[in-house]
């Protein structure tokens, strides 16, 4: 007896955790996309399940210019530009840092497939660029070392 | 820390159109800001009211970000607009002209 009251108090617990997703959606929607899932992701390997790109081919068209030895994890400059015709999107990863995930752009006509941005790393790893071209997806890698890590206090 | 000032620069150089723009932002992580983290998860880069660029980022930004792109077919006078919005709804633009 008491084992099915558990079970209705669950159902009725994930019955409500539904509905206030529900709600919740369309919110989320109007405020501009951004990949939760992808985002909260704990490793590369689900992060790139998650925007789509589990099986990218590796590319020497993609360019990542970065320092070998970053001092100062908490400011590691990165530069990319996609030489692959019609990139469309470019994704980077730090493989190692606590969410792997750190930016994803998406260029429209007008833009080059270019971005240089600033990240924090928690410690030596490598960082995954995905350049996404015609539907399909494009991969390339730099370790790059920190002496100081960036991500926590 | 709210929001801070923005500072961006686009200029003309050989046959695209060089935008950087500055961000004031904490950028607190998980780790950092214990559970509260703070930091801006689109960035959008408009062209004569155009969007061209639009970016998602994470935590892993580093602290008032700057980040450079490149745009194509441009000219001078052109009306770059850089916007973006964080993960508490706080949310800030600049505009510049390209020189």
């Amino acid at each position: 007896m008491k084992g099915r009251r558990r079970k209705i108090l669950t159902f009725a617990g994930a019955l409500a955790g539904a509905w206030v997703a529900g709600l919740l959606k369309p919110v989320a929607a109007l405020a501009a996309a951004w990949n939760k899932e992808a985002f909260g992701a704990k490793t590369a390997a689900d992060a790139l399940k998650s925007i789509g790109a589990a099986g990218a081919a590796a590319s020497d068209a993609i360019v990542i210019e970065a320092p070998q030895i970053a001092e100062n994890g908490a400011v590691v400059p990165i530069e990319i530009t996609s030489k692959i015709p019609g990139t469309t999107a470019i994704a980077v990863l730090i493989e190692k840092n606590p969410f792997p995930l750190a930016a994803r752009f998406d260029f429209m006509e007008g833009a080059l497939p270019f971005v240089k941005v600033n990240v924090k790393m928690g410690e030596t790893s490598d960082v995954r660029v995905v350049a996404t071209a015609g539907g399909k997806h494009f991969t390339a890698t730099k370790e790059i070392k920190v002496t100081i890590g960036g991500c926590g206090g | 820390m709210a929001a801070g000032p923005m500072k961006m620069r686009a200029t003309l150089d050989a046959g695209f159109i060089d935008v950087r723009v500055l961000m004031t932002h904490p950028m607190l992580t998980q780790q950092q800001s214990k559970g509260q983290p703070h930091f801006i998860q689109n960035v959008t880069v408009k062209v004569n009211g155009t969007t061209v660029v639009e970016g998602q980022t994470s935590q892993a930004i580093s602290r008032n970000p700057v980040f450079s792109f490149r745009l194509k077919g441009g000219a001078k006078g052109d009306r770059i607009e850089v916007s973006w919005l964080d993960n508490t709804g706080e949310t800030n633009k600049t505009e510049a002209a390209v020189a």
